[in-house]
């Protein structure tokens, strides 16, 4: 059932649907509304994909601009705007670490890692982002950068040296599990937000545990591409 | 069938376009008079500077090569820059007097036309093929593009559409429309993969089809790759030989050249079924080339361009997430997918048999053709059926230090937006200037510039208090809208576009404007040509009314007259004057002086009838009216 609040039909005058009308079923001028309120899902964090796909491809099918082509062009101007919102909600909720970051944004949340104006202000120097060591990893981190630059030197002098590569292969996997693992942290703190919802305790703690997970996350991915780099 | 629901599905391919409609529950190809479905792109001017399309223009690709035309979809929204490449292999020649920045025009005679005007052109060809056909004006259609076309090679074929008179509801990706023709009757659920090689572009795109949603799910290609560059290859070859074998250097030679390419064309569609092809030019001057190409010797030549076709593929299947095996059925496009080679390295990539029921050649415009229907309302065939199409390229912004931000992802779902905020550096700066990319790399100068916007009428206020919303929007034609709005004040900016590539709108109108004198002079000519035809009917209906005895029955003086007349009509009509006025003036002249010669030729034929003679001059069923004028009466 799309979109909880309903406004007044343009077309019909009944208090219709946000996308469209329920009862003459015009489409209707777009409101801006959370991607969440857009499906008529709740603001919770395990989503039932399968349903996801389905709405979306219903709602696709009354508001796609094809399905406009002989209305007139205030609808299409209309269907054009709907359909985009749609697309962009059902891309970001559909993919779990995209679903998480909208709704840290929702609650008013940056990730460090996103922030625009750290993103500016590194372009702008050429210097890197500061990127935060997760504490547990710090041993792991100092000593696999330790070993990477070994390899790209040992590269340049177009030497080899299968023990390294070896040393690094073991790193790089122990990583992999790390990563792996922290979605299934992440998919925890989820549960406990989506308890929230219901009951509606203690969310800013979860909201940022939620980050804490994300943010050691994006660390791992970043040193995971800088491995498979050096290792190429 | 009113004429306002005629929506037509076109294919403006590389080297043949098509033109096709929804007919009950299938679609049909709608032929040219000439009776073919195909009609191919190329455009020249011939003796008179009249402007032929299709099957008339291909020989002038030989006789004539410096009046005449192929493959401009390779130049559709490029810049002078950017396409030297393809000046070294192919035969356009731009204008002499092109500037700075300033669109790309090509040179056909003495005429220089833009991409789109050529493009236009044979749009307008199959614009009067559809009209022919259905008898009543067709001013609607849905024109294919290569699914990796970008924003600027979009905008032109949308430009090329209304140059030529058509309003183009929607453009689609060749390859999904493809896949619309593949599914239509079939109501197939799955993973579809369409490898689609035609003349100039290579697309691949991995859809799923699901109760009637044809949803795309990743796209890649290359947008010059094609039959064209297995030509181009051969014909290097050949000119290699030739400089070997014979001393002649003929790379600069275009008929020599042309020639080469008919012959080279012909031997590689041969061997698509037999074991070996002979090439066989005669090149002038005198001299023959000839050479016998084995299947094994033109699949080892074509290795190397066959196999530019896998990285995109790969890619494709990256980002869609998917293994070979998870593919269900591969659907095959494009002429050049019938060569065998292109068969089995489909066939290897996913591990599958490619479907090859389609007729390559034809099934996007019939894709076109359903998309078209589906756009008129549709029927009970089309009713669950919808298309979910990506955008092949990442959108991004120029931001400091040269770098692109992404802020629409490639292979996002059309219609597909996103916003982002703007404000100002200095204090009362009125203006925010954004340059907008197209691409997949870090840098900027990696990326395709798609175009600069700049916004005006910003409220002035102190620097940095402005907050400017804009919204960028990747329409279903996949081509982007940018609209914006300073928050604070409400306000809606003023957005001057400047297209990378493109022409801009008044540029667009103009062409129309001037499509439409052209149109002027081809009827100008048209008429001159009808008065000239006009003008030899009645000088040969004079030349035998001279052998007849009436001849002798009028007057010295009407003989000295008519012959007067005959001498001047006989100059106009040859002269190099076009004189339209002049020739028709001559006629009426001639016809007035010769008809009280015809009266009495009418009344010896009669009167010769009445004696039973054969009647083998005259022709008693046409009898003119009052004004028995040379022209009407018929001695043929």
């Amino acid at each position: 059932m799309p979109g909880a609040a309903t406004s007044r039909c343009w077309s019909c005058g009944t208090m219709g649907a946000v996308q469209f009308c329920s009862a003459c079923g015009k489409v209707q001028p777009p409101v801006p509304v959370d991607y969440f309120t857009f499906f008529g899902f709740p603001r919770k964090l395990n989503l039932d994909t399968a349903a996801l796909e389905k709405e979306f491809y219903a709602l696709s099918r009354r508001l796609h601009p094809d399905v406009f082509g002989q209305a007139e062009d205030q609808e299409r101007a209309w269907s054009l705007e709907q359909s985009s919102m749609l697309n962009d909600a059902y891309r970001t909720l559909k993919d779990p670490i995209k679903r998480t970051e909208y709704l840290l944004r929702l609650e008013g949340i940056e990730l460090e890692e996103q922030s625009k104006q750290a993103t500016e202000k590194a372009r702008a120097t050429g210097e890197l982002k500061k990127q935060v060591v997760p504490p547990d990893l710090l041993e792991e981190v100092f000593e696999l950068n330790m070993h990477l630059e070994e390899l790209r030197v040992q590269k340049k002098m177009g030497e080899d040296d299968p023990g390294l590569l070896e040393e690094i292969g073991k790193a790089k996997l122990s990583l992999e599990e790390k990563y792996d693992a922290l979605l299934n942290e992440l998919k925890t703190e989820w549960n406990k937000w989506d308890k929230t919802v219901d009951a509606g305790a203690d969310r800013r703690k979860i909201l940022d545990q939620m980050v804490d997970v994300l943010n050691r996350r994006n660390y791992i991915r970043n040193l995971l591409r800088d491995v498979n780099e050096a290792m190429e | 069938m009113a004429t306002t629901d005629i929506i037509v599905g076109i294919d403006l391919g590389t080297t043949n376009s098509l033109v096709a409609y929804m007919q009950g529950d299938s679609p049909v190809v709608i032929p040219g008079e000439d009776g073919l479905n195909l009609v191919p792109s190329v455009v020249a001017l011939d003796e008179k500077n009249q402007i032929v399309v299709g099957n008339g223009a291909r020989k002038y690709l030989i006789e004539t090569p410096e009046r005449a035309v192929y493959s401009v979809k390779r130049l559709m929204g490029r810049g002078a820059e950017d396409i030297q490449d393809e000046l070294k292999l192919f035969p356009f020649k731009l204008a002499d007097d092109l500037q700075q920045g300033e669109v790309l025009r090509i040179k056909i005679g003495e005429r220089t036309y833009t991409p789109p005007e050529i493009s236009a052109l044979v749009l307008r060809q199959l614009k009067r093929n559809a009209e022919r056909f259905f008898g009543a004006p067709v001013t609607q259609a849905v024109i294919t593009v290569p699914a990796y076309f970008n924003d600027a090679q979009r905008q032109a074929t949308k430009d090329a559409g209304r140059i030529a008179g058509l309003n183009v509801l929607r453009l689609v990706n060749e390859p999904t429309a493809a896949s619309l023709a593949y599914g239509l009757d079939k109501k197939k659920n799955g993973i579809v993969a369409v490898y689609d090689l035609g003349g100039g572009t290579f697309d691949i795109s991995i859809l799923k089809l699901h109760d009637g949603i044809f949803e795309v799910i990743a796209t890649n290609g290359d947008t010059h790759l094609g039959g064209d560059d297995i030509d181009n290859l051969l014909i290097a070859i050949a000119l290699d030989d030739i400089r070997g074998d014979l001393g002649l250097d003929l790379g600069r030679s275009g008929e020599a050249v042309a020639r080469i390419r008919k012959a080279v064309i012909e031997a590689k569609i041969a061997l698509s079924s037999q074991p070996t092809a002979k090439l066989s030019v005669d090149l002038p001057g005198g001299k023959k080339y000839q050479r016998e190409i084995s299947l094994e010797g033109f699949e080892q030549m074509i290795q190397p361009i066959i196999d530019r076709t896998v990285g995109p593929c790969k890619q494709a299947l990256k980002d869609a997430g998917l293994k070979p095996e998870e593919i269900d059925e591969v659907v095959l496009v494009g002429g050049s997918t019938r060569i065998p080679k292109v068969r089995r390295l489909v066939q290897d990539l996913f591990a599958r048999t490619p479907h090859t029921d389609l007729n390559p050649d034809e099934v996007v415009a019939l894709g076109a053709a359903v998309q078209a229907h589906i756009l008129g309302g549709g029927s009970e065939i089309t009713q669950d059926m919808l298309l979910l199409d990506v955008t092949p390229l990442s959108l991004g912004i120029e931001v400091a230090g040269g770098v692109t931000d992404k802020i629409i992802l490639r292979n996002s779902t059309v219609p597909a937006s996103a916003t982002q905020y703007y404000t100002t550096q200095v204090d009362g700066q009125t203006n925010v200037a954004i340059h907008v990319l197209q691409g997949e790399r870090e840098l900027a100068r990696d990326c395709r510039s798609l175009a600069r916007f700049d916004l005006k009428g910003v409220p002035p206020m102190t620097a940095g208090m402005p907050r400017i919303e804009v919204k960028f929007l990747i329409d279903a034609n996949g081509i982007l809208r940018v609209s914006a709005r300073e928050q604070r004040s409400g306000q809606e900016a003023e957005i001057d576009v400047q297209p990378s590539y493109g022409l801009t709108d008044e540029q667009v109108e103009n062409m129309l404007l001037e499509s439409f004198d052209y149109a002027e002079e081809d009827f100008r000519q048209r008429q001159v040509i009808e008065a000239r035809r006009e003008a030899d009917t009645i000088l040969t209906a004079l030349a035998k009314a001279k052998k007849n005895h009436a001849w002798q029955e009028i007057t010295n003086d009407e003989r000295r007259n008519i012959e007067t007349l005959e001498k001047d009509l006989v100059a106009v009509k040859e002269g190099n004057d076009d004189d339209y006025h002049a020739i028709r003036a001559g006629i009426d002249a001639l016809n007035q002086a010769t008809m009280r010669l015809a009266e009495l030729m009418m009344d010896t034929a009669v009167s010769t009838a009445l004696k039973g003679k054969a009647m083998d001059e005259a022709d008693l069923e046409e009898r003119p009216q009052s004004g028995h004028s040379m022209a009407k009466a018929d001695f043929e």
